[in-house]
């Protein structure tokens, strides 16, 4: 826990077998916390006589400054806390630390390009925010996605869903001391992530979803991968039930905290599993479906104790319905079909194939580009100079990722480039919550609240 | 993109009335925005602030009446013209370089947002009569919505800064609209030249109704005010703070209007259009590739 920023002052280091650096400043007494026990600190503050520059007044302000790196922030996240006792009086967060101007950068690529950027913003749920952008051009372009390539986004979303509730599990786990939570939630994702490399080449960020429809097709051999993942995922999700759902100090630790009910999610602007917890069954895949979600066959868990624990629970059962709908997804898939529109003029040309030296456009791709087809030179030529220009217009696109409602705010002047990109990340909005959620409550109790809105810093700050 | 008869150019009609062609599921015969409760009120604007709402927009014809003003190119008596877009010349942006080639004479108009004709198709009239009989009783100027667009079955509706915080109060609590949720709010910068360049958006979501629509206000970069959502959507609160970082909007009303995404000491506001995208140029041997805002760019 880190109490200063500040850098430290020459003979500001005290004597004597101390775990605080001690700092004076025109604020006052800065302490920089690096581990210790926390009541070692507090006896040694508070053990020193009163006075002009000795200790705390028993009144006097406390203000905890936690992270920006820090274990358990989730992410480069900045705490600030004001503290009575162990107690938060108030609590602020400060983000940014990790913008990277993705939406700019986005306005100085062609629209394919932007996937590439935009998968790295909430870098947890990449094929989410993939799908939300090339729905949005879609929808700028007035077009519409062949059925399969549907079906595998589909796939791709809950594959993403399952790997990221099962960080935000074992990272929730480690930040509340529930270590094995986090080695059991990490070998699980391992499992996704490999899947995942399987279908589309990468493990994560993958640009996989293009505008216009996906990639490439799926490999040889997906069917039996995707089957063998759902059998170890229902085998070993039960472990959880035993590590942490039945756990009297996992209950403990989130029963009754971070408790945020309906009428605060609602005018905080929370969605996802959070306002789920709150008892809305308010999920954008039943309510508002896309992407042909309305049939599929699945649940949406609800909870009406709008604590951490029902956060938790919910994002559990959500991995069980997930595997549900990948189920389903994998059935659709039996149905061959195009996974690009059929516009050479909008298709991406990715017939790619691993050659011997590494992957690159199939031979067949460049027999026919080279040798047999002028018309398909010029396509792929147009395409990967200059891409597609887009209508002029401006449009809305949400999808409900594993944060909430991930939106896609898009505007083109009718060029080849997008004019405008806007993320609205459900981390950034949900994580206003923090202050309403902790304040009140005991330090290691923001730490739960946190980990239950489950930010992810990559989408927060873009 | 390659047609034969438009190598490359691909010079394509203006987008505005295509959008609205297109999108605008409209009964050929019914028209004119004259039964348009908005653009019927031209000049019943009184707000005290709307003299002043251009600013120093250089299209403004006549600063004087501002809001109410129809614009030479807005035939129907409207409001005064939304620009979404800039007037690009040439190909390449490349100017002054001995063009043999007529591409250089290229033109493309800066699009602007087609006022949509009655009726708005869906449950879009439902909700725009809903909206104008909720700001009749709430003694809200009908003129208080400068447009309606229809595209990409979304509908947008313009409005006037001064009566924005009125609105977002029918908008949220009116029984027949009910839009609980600001999804998002954010900016767009339309770049120098454009009259009022800065628009703020709100994506608003009935839960109730399962429906979004989007509000829009503009306001000149010399002038960027705009009432704050805050006291109606607490979630307006960093999206607000975003819009101010990234596009310089002073949300007027805010509890702490600071930067939430750049360091607090951060000069300019980097997603206008005339802030440097940054970056340096990545040499190799013998060639150099420039920063990726220098690059040639083909439209």
């Amino acid at each position: 826990m880190t109490r200063s920023r500040t850098p430290e002052t020459p003979g500001a280091v005290p004597d004597g077998p101390r775990h605080s650096r001690e700092t004076r400043t025109t604020e006052g007494r800065m302490f920089t916390v690096t581990g210790g026990d926390w009541d070692d600190l507090v006896s040694e503050v508070g053990g020193e006589p009163a006075g002009a520059d000795g200790g705390f007044e028993s009144d006097e302000r406390i203000i905890v400054n936690m992270g920006p790196q820090h274990p358990s922030t989730h992410g480069v996240l900045r705490l600030i806390l004001e503290i009575e006792g162990e107690t938060v009086t108030q609590a602020r967060s400060v983000i940014g630390y990790l913008h990277t101007g993705i939406e700019k950068s986005c306005e100085f690529r062609n629209w394919t390009q932007g996937v590439t950027f935009l998968t790295r913003a909430d870098y947890l749920s990449p094929a989410f925010n993939e799908a939300v952008y090339c729905m949005a051009v879609e929808k700028l372009l007035g077009i519409e996605v062949p059925r399969r390539a549907q079906v595998i986004r589909v796939l791709l979303m809950e594959l993403t869903r399952i790997s990221s509730h099962l960080v935000a599990l074992a990272t929730g786990g480690m930040e509340l001391g529930a270590l094995t939570g986090m080695t059991a939630g990490f070998r699980e994702r391992e499992e996704a992530l490999h899947l995942m490399e399987f279908l589309t080449g990468l493990r994560m960020n993958m640009a996989f979803i293009r505008p216009g429809g996906v990639a490439q097709e799926l490999p040889e051999g997906y069917r039996e991968r995707v089957q063998a993942f759902l059998e170890v995922m229902r085998s070993r999700l039960p472990e959880y039930d035993k590590l942490l759902t039945g756990q009297p100090i996992w209950q403990g630790r989130t029963e009754g905290i971070g408790v945020l009910p309906l009428e605060a999610c609602m005018q905080l602007g929370v969605t996802g599993p959070v306002l789920r917890s709150a008892g809305l069954p308010w999920d954008l895949r039943k309510t508002m479906p896309y992407s042909g979600y309305e049939e599929y066959d699945f649940e949406v868990p609800t909870a009406t104790e709008a604590d951490c624990f029902a956060r938790f629970r919910l994002r559990l059962a959500e991995i069980h319905e997930s595997l549900r709908i990948m189920e389903q997804a994998l059935a659709k898939l039996a149905e061959p079909g195009p996974v690009m529109v059929t516009d050479r003029k909008i298709g991406w040309p990715a017939q790619l194939s691993l050659g011997s030296d590494g992957m690159g456009n199939s031979l067949e791709y460049i027999r026919q580009i080279m040798g047999e087809s002028m018309e398909s030179l010029i396509h792929h030529f147009k395409l990967v100079t200059e891409g597609f220009a887009v209508p002029a217009g401006q449009v809305y696109t949400a999808v409900e990722s594993p944060r909430g409602e991930l939106g896609c705010q898009l505007v083109s002047d009718g060029g080849t480039r997008p004019f405008r990109v806007h993320l609205r990340d459900p981390s950034f909005v949900n994580l206003q919550s923090m202050p309403a959620m902790s304040e009140g409550g005991m330090i290691a109790d923001v730490v739960a609240a946190v980990a239950s809105i489950d930010p992810v810093m990559g989408g927060v700050d873009r | 993109m390659t047609g034969p008869q438009q190598p490359a150019g691909e010079p394509r009609p203006t987008p505005g009335p295509e959008q609205g062609s297109t999108t605008t599921p409209g009964a050929p015969g019914l028209s004119s925005s004259a039964d348009r409760p908005a653009s019927t009120q031209t000049g019943t604007n009184d707000g005290p602030g709307s003299a002043e709402h251009q600013g120093a927009g250089s299209a403004a014809p006549a600063a004087g009446q501002a809001l109410a003003t129809p614009t030479p190119s807005d035939g129907a008596g409207g409001p005064p013209d939304f620009v979404t877009g800039v007037e690009r010349t040439g190909m390449f942006g490349v100017h002054g370089a001995g063009d043999t080639s007529g591409y250089g004479l290229l033109v493309r108009e800066p699009s602007t947002p087609v006022p949509a004709e009655r009726p708005y198709g869906g449950w879009f009239d439902e909700v725009a009569d809903t909206l104008f009989a909720a700001m009749a009783e709430r003694g809200v100027p009908a003129a208080a919505v400068e447009r309606v667009t229809v595209a990409h079955s979304e509908i947008t509706f313009y409005l006037a800064r001064e009566h924005l915080s009125a609105l977002l109060w029918i908008v949220r609590d009116d029984p027949g609209l009910r839009f609980e949720l600001a999804a998002s709010i954010s900016g767009v910068d339309y770049g120098p030249g454009v009259p009022r360049r800065l628009h703020v958006v709100y994506e608003l979501l009935s839960m109730t109704y399962r429906r979004r629509i989007r509000l829009e206000v503009a306001v000149d970069v010399d002038d960027p005010h705009v009432p704050s959502a805050v006291p109606t959507y607490p979630t307006a609160d960093w999206q607000e703070r975003e819009t101010w970082d990234m596009f310089g909007v002073v949300f007027d009303g805010h509890p702490a209007l600071t930067r939430i995404l750049m360091p607090d000491d951060w000069e300019g506001h980097p997603q206008r259009k005339d802030y440097p995208l940054g970056g340096i140029p990545v040499e190799y041997k013998g060639a150099e590739i420039q920063a990726p805002d220098q690059r040639r760019s083909y439209s």
